[in-house]
């Protein structure tokens, strides 16, 4: 599959920005670590938005048509992808309607502002789930026709999350002992995951070039695939990567996404230095992008059967 | 009604006149154009309803070439449909032909990547997903006689291997070629029941040609052949 970026950043930047709001209502509701002040809660809700709304926009950078984008809505009773737009676009108005009464009343833990917290969170909750199955309803795939797939975008996203809220902390200068747990909790649960998903996708499974043409008892090779230079199809679905190369990108992967991260929370959390709050944060979010690369240009679309494959 | 098209493997040549007629039918019909990108250029490409690829089937010398033209194939479960979010992409109740409102349509992607078929391509210049409307414009045209309200591909097959019909009928051709060739569905294990079936070829009796009895002269040349040196 192409690695298109606009589709990258969508989930990676709004899994992010909705991990941080329901870990911000989660941490209000209970006062972990005496819960975050009207600063810190004002800060992560607006770092929440910005990062749901680099990931909206560049979503509609992916589109070839994009005057149309506005009948995405139209059709939430049967596609993901109109689901998704949906809860996206009514988590505005509850994580707007947080800030604002953060900002006015400075109530972080009162009844109201704990219930748009929780809206706000939930909602965000229910897109990442939107957006896991967006991908793992097609057949066609069978690297992410997957239940692991709705799974790994909901821990990396709480996990992007988690480090961003527990990083913020030690910036500001307030106990972050609990949220940093939270983040290597988070952060260890997303890195077995993973593990799980690449297991799970490396046996082989799904229709072959056999039941691609019909021929289930002979050996099927492709003569001539019918065109001089790419098409549609071979520009959009014929990316692969290389088992070698895809190996030590995962191990690149793995170190940024997971292990720097939790060497950097722990770290900084010992020694106090800033720097590795910082560090915590852009490493996490450039580790999980390039799992989300990953993730597009491993996915193999059964059309490639129609032009040489002999499995997906 | 259910309409669609049977590909009978045994007969078709691989020309790729169906594919031509239908880019020339329906770059001026309800979804055109069907732009060319570079079509002079060094690497020409565009947007195409109808491809042909061609495959080996069996190892030599008991190998046979298999010419397998691929257009949409109207599912009963189209994927497509359901998983489009604006609504471009519907499915017609009343015949089953699969289309997409060229109006809506704004460009995602996502159908074509819940087709395992390849029978939706974007087009790059109108932003638009387009495919096979199974000459929509073409089958319900009383303006044109009877025996001309056929899909393009299926006029222009020179091999007759393609028949277009209602394969809801059981008594309709198409429905009887498929029950007495044994016609199939491509990858039926993804359950999106495609109405298009393909005739797998024939089984013909070998044609022997080791055994043949040789005729003197060719005998005499065989033999001059081998002797005489370039």
């Amino acid at each position: 599959m192409h690695p298109a970026l606009a589709v990258i950043f969508l989930t990676l930047f709004s899994g992010g920005g909705f991990g941080i709001m329901a870990l911000t209502a989660i941490i209000n509701d209970f006062q972990i670590d005496g819960g975050l002040n009207p600063l810190q809660t004002m800060v992560a809700v607006i770092l929440s938005l910005v990062f749901v709304s680099i990931g909206m926009l560049s979503s509609t950078a992916h589109l070839a048509n994009p005057k149309n984008a506005w009948r995405a809505f139209t059709r939430w009773r049967t596609s993901w992808l109109a689901r998704e737009g949906v809860f996206a676009v009514l988590y505005y108005p509850f994580a707007f309607a947080y800030l604002v009464w953060v900002f006015f009343t400075a109530g972080t833990q009162d009844t109201v502002g704990l219930i748009l917290a929780n809206l706000a969170g939930l909602i965000g909750l229910i897109t990442i789930f939107c957006q896991g199955m967006i991908y793992a309803v097609l057949r066609t795939i069978r690297q992410w026709n997957t239940a692991l797939v709705p799974a790994n975008f909901y821990v990396m996203g709480l996990a992007i999350g988690a480090t961003i809220l527990a990083a913020e902390r030690m910036i500001m200068g307030a106990p972050a002992l609990t949220l940093v747990g939270i983040a290597l909790g988070l952060l260890v649960a997303a890195a077995v995951m993973k593990g799980i998903y690449y297991f799970w996708i490396g046996r082989p499974n799904g229709p072959t070039i056999r039941t691609a043409t019909g021929f289930n008892r002979s050996t099927v090779r492709i003569l001539e695939q019918g065109h001089t230079f790419g098409t549609f199809l071979t520009e959009e679905f014929g990316h692969t990567l290389p088992s070698a190369k895809a190996r030590s990108i995962k191990v690149m992967m793995y170190i940024f996404a997971f292990i720097i991260p939790v060497a950097a929370l722990v770290i900084g959390f010992l020694t106090g230095q800033l720097f590795f709050a910082w560090l915590a944060i852009v490493s996490v979010v450039f580790g999980i992008g390039v799992e989300r690369w990953l993730f597009f240009v491993e996915a193999q679309h059964v059309i490639n059967l129609y032009h040489g494959r002999q499995q997906c | 009604m259910r309409l669609g098209l049977v590909i009978d493997l045994d007969t078709c040549v691989g020309c790729h006149a169906c594919a031509v007629a239908c880019k020339e039918w329906n770059t001026s019909g309800t979804t055109a154009p069907l732009t060319d990108y570079d079509p002079y250029g060094a690497k020409p490409s565009g947007v195409w309803f109808n491809r042909i690829r061609h495959f080996e089937i069996g190892d030599y010398p008991y190998n046979k070439t298999i010419n397998f033209p691929m257009s949409c194939m109207h599912c009963e479960n189209a994927e497509c449909v359901t998983v489009c979010p604006t609504g471009a992409s519907y499915k017609r109740a009343e015949d089953g032909i699969v289309l997409v409102d060229q109006n809506k349509c704004m460009g995602c992607n996502y159908c074509s990547w819940a087709c395992p078929y390849g029978a939706r391509e974007l087009d790059r210049v109108s932003g638009t997903m387009k495919k096979c409307t199974l000459c929509i414009d073409r089958i319900y045209d009383m303006e044109i006689p009877e025996e001309e309200r056929q899909p393009a591909c299926v006029l222009t097959c020179p091999a007759h291997a393609r028949m277009f019909g209602d394969l809801d009928d059981p008594e309709s051709p198409v429905s009887r070629a498929v029950r007495d060739r044994g016609g199939y569905q491509l990858m039926p294990e993804l359950n999106y029941n495609p109405t298009n079936h393909y005739l797998p070829p024939r089984v013909h009796a070998p044609i022997p040609t080791e055994e043949l009895k040789k005729k003197a002269v060719r005998k005499v040349k065989e033999w001059v052949n081998r002797v005489v040196e370039r």
